[in-house]
């Protein structure tokens, strides 16, 4: 997975609560046996209309948006079903952080687990950045994670919570499974000794 | 517990691996880059069901994307040697269903699968968490997985249901008092005597519904219920094993007066048949209720979501759902698709007809719960009501396999998302017991199953 430590970028905003992993990516594109692709049918339904054409009022279509590397969402992103697609998706389509004032576990662990950096800032932070994206789409937001903050506007600065874990794994571009895999010997200790199951 | 290392999540040992069609092959095809083997395929099972035909199982039946998606997973399970209840297989069904019903899910096991609604399996005091492809591929080299410590959430289920109420309606109506992200974070326990009265099937149904609160899992202590329903499965303990694992699983039982991060104590005794007029399914209401108006919720991005599931729903604000016309019930999943499940539908149905210009579609849970339900002649109720009896799978719950609702068609269905498009595009879900969905079905109207029983 790609390494994750600085971004700067202007802002998808999408600011309805509680989306879930079937908008992000519906059901009917997860017949794949691969990860590629899957950003042709990001938010596919709201995306598109019922004739298949692009709906010009989604924010993903409207040419501001373009380019942008950071999706600014209402709170409990990624909320029902845990399929990986989301994150594959959001990240084929270029999506590499997204800002929330909460997401849902699962989503929350499977954007760490790619890359995809999923910030938290409270309630102010997010409706000023908001209001940011309102009077100018263009506008820029730094995350850095190293010093955990987030950045944008005339010197407004917020910090936001990572564990160290996954800080160090997104830092470093490194997937988990390299730590699971160096605990060798204490698997097979913890097998040996509860054998039977 | 394998291991716990400072600024480090804990390393938790899988006692039971459950796989299916649609979350695994990425996970294999990460395995076999790297050259690795299934580190326990005697812990590792595999089911296909999310995008099976339900029609007949014959994968002509379903196109051509998932047909491969199912091959994929014979030919994976066959190289990395796991066993694969495959579609011939009369131990199939939705994985959630068959996990239980075979005795692979068993007291104080930590289960993990690609899938949120695991934690269904916390109706035996198991720790079951749905997980990503991502760490499917890491159970599947190390049989461990990585977790943050949770916080624990005890929800306290007082009271004793009234007749025509069901495990769907409690957590349903959990739900609507939780919301749907009150879980977050957390694990919750449900405790109580309305919980203690359950049976296993109507505990799963309201474990599986736990993630829709967005709580990592849901348990409920195990006790003698639980212990009378492993008995004699095919892979639960026997002989001297079976006194060995009781005793254990006697010991693990959390005993009254755990501490809790958050109570939240319900009701049962005062509850009414329960159904979902929005877009999650917190988005619910005792059925002779009106649809909440704006001004009941002080949130404004609550009242933005409110006003957007009902215009996806095309219902308004204060409007009865008692007498608004269906066109679809639902009767399937892995919330509602067991046994009792469709006994509670056939009793009612029994005698009766599906409405003109309605489609009921009744998909067990396994081909164990269809043979079942064709020895007590349960399928002939179904199919003389007029109702469509299928062969086992998730079918309707998320539409991957073309039995799907129409865009603009209402379908009251026993399964656990309502999201938009969850059971096909444009279709609109409305969750409810499957009493409730039956006696919908009868009148082709949502209807309260009281005044038919
Ligand atoms: S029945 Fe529905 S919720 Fe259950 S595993 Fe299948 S798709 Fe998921």
């Amino acid at each position: 997975m790609e390494k994750f430590s600085r971004l700067t970028s202007h802002l998808v905003p999408l600011a309805q609560r509680d989306v879930d992993t079937d908008q992000i990516i519906p059901a009917r594109f997860l017949k794949v046996i691969d990860k590629e692709g899957l950003g042709e049918h990001l938010f596919e339904d709201w995306r598109k209309l019922p004739d298949g054409s692009p709906n010009p009022e989604f924010v993903f279509n409207r040419p501001e948006v373009q380019g942008a590397q950071i999706l600014l969402a209402g709170s409990n992103f990624g909320c029902g079903s845990s399929r990986e697609h989301a994150p594959w998706a959001l990240l084929d389509w270029g999506v590499r952080a997204v800002i929330s004032t909460s997401y849902a576990d699962i989503f929350r662990n499977n954007s760490i687990k790619n890359g995809l950096l999923p910030v938290i800032v409270d309630a102010e932070v997010h409706s000023e950045l908001f209001g940011m994206v309102d009077r100018d789409p263009h506008a820029e937001v730094t995350i850095d994670l190293v010093s955990q903050t987030v950045s944008f506007g005339n010197g407004h600065a917020a910090s936001f919570p990572m564990d160290p874990f996954a800080k160090h794994s997104l830092l470093e571009g490194v997937d988990q499974l390299g730590y699971l895999l160096s605990m060798e010997e204490k698997i097979s200790a913890y097998e040996a000794s509860h054998d039977g199951f | 517990m394998v291991a716990q290392e400072p600024e480090s999540p804990a390393v938790l040992y899988i006692d039971l691996h459950l796989i299916h069609e649609v979350t695994s092959p990425q996970a294999f095809s990460g395995l076999r880059a790297a050259g690795r083997q299934v580190r326990r395929p005697d812990k590792t099972f595999a089911t296909m069901d999310h995008s099976t035909p339900t029609l007949a199982l014959d994968l002509n039946l379903v196109d051509q994307m998932a047909a491969a998606q199912v091959r994929q997973l014979g030919k994976n399970c066959a190289e990395f040697g796991v066993t694969l209840f495959d579609l011939e297989s009369e131990r199939r069904g939705i994985v959630h269903i068959i996990g239980a019903e075979l005795g692979l899910t068993q007291p104080g096991m930590m289960i993990v699968c690609g899938d949120s609604h695991t934690s269904t399996h916390g109706a035996f005091g198991a720790l079951a968490f749905g997980i990503g492809t991502s760490e499917v591929e890491h159970v599947l080299a190390t049989q461990c997985l990585l977790q943050t410590k949770p916080k624990s959430f005890e929800v306290r289920v007082e009271g004793r249901m009234g007749l025509g109420i069901t495990a769907k309606d409690i957590i349903l109506g959990v739900m609507a008092k939780v919301g749907v992200d009150g879980g977050n974070g957390h694990v919750i326990e449900y405790t109580g005597p309305a919980i203690r009265a359950l049976d296993m099937e109507q505990r799963m149904t309201v474990c599986n519904m736990t993630i829709e609160a967005g709580a990592r899992a849901g348990m409920v202590a195990p006790d003698d219920t639980t212990f009378e329903y492993l008995a004699g499965r095919e892979y639960a303990p026997r002989d001297q094993a079976w006194d060995a694992a009781l005793e254990n699983w006697r010991q693990a039982a959390t005993d009254d007066g755990a501490a809790y991060d958050r109570t939240v104590t319900f009701d049962a005794g005062g509850l009414e048949p329960m159904i979902t007029y929005g877009t999650n399914p917190s988005m619910g209401m005792p059925i002779g209720d009106r649809i909440p108006t704006l001004d009941h919720f002080s949130d404004v991005n609550q009242r933005q979501s409110i006003e957007r599931a009902l215009r996806y729903m095309d219902l308004k604000p204060g409007q009865r759902l008692l007498g608004h016309a269906i066109d679809v019930v639902f009767i399937g999943s892995c919330t509602n698709s067991r046994i009792t499940d469709l006994r509670l539908a056939a009793g009612l149905l029994d005698g009766r007809k599906v409405a003109e210009g309605v489609r009921m579609l009744v998909v067990p849970g396994s081909q164990s719960v269809k043979r079942q339900a064709e020895a007590e002649g349960l399928h002939e109720i179904f199919r003389t009501a007029g109702a469509e009896w299928r062969e086992a799978g998730c079918s309707m719950c998320l539409a991957m396999n073309g039995d799907e609702l129409e865009a603009g068609q209402y379908g009251v269905s026993t399964s656990n998302r309502n999201y938009e498009g969850r059971q096909g595009k444009g279709g609109r879900s409305l969750l409810a017991s499957p009493l409730t969905a039956t006696a919908s079905a009868i009148r082709g109207a949502i209807t309260d199953p009281r005044t038919m029983i």
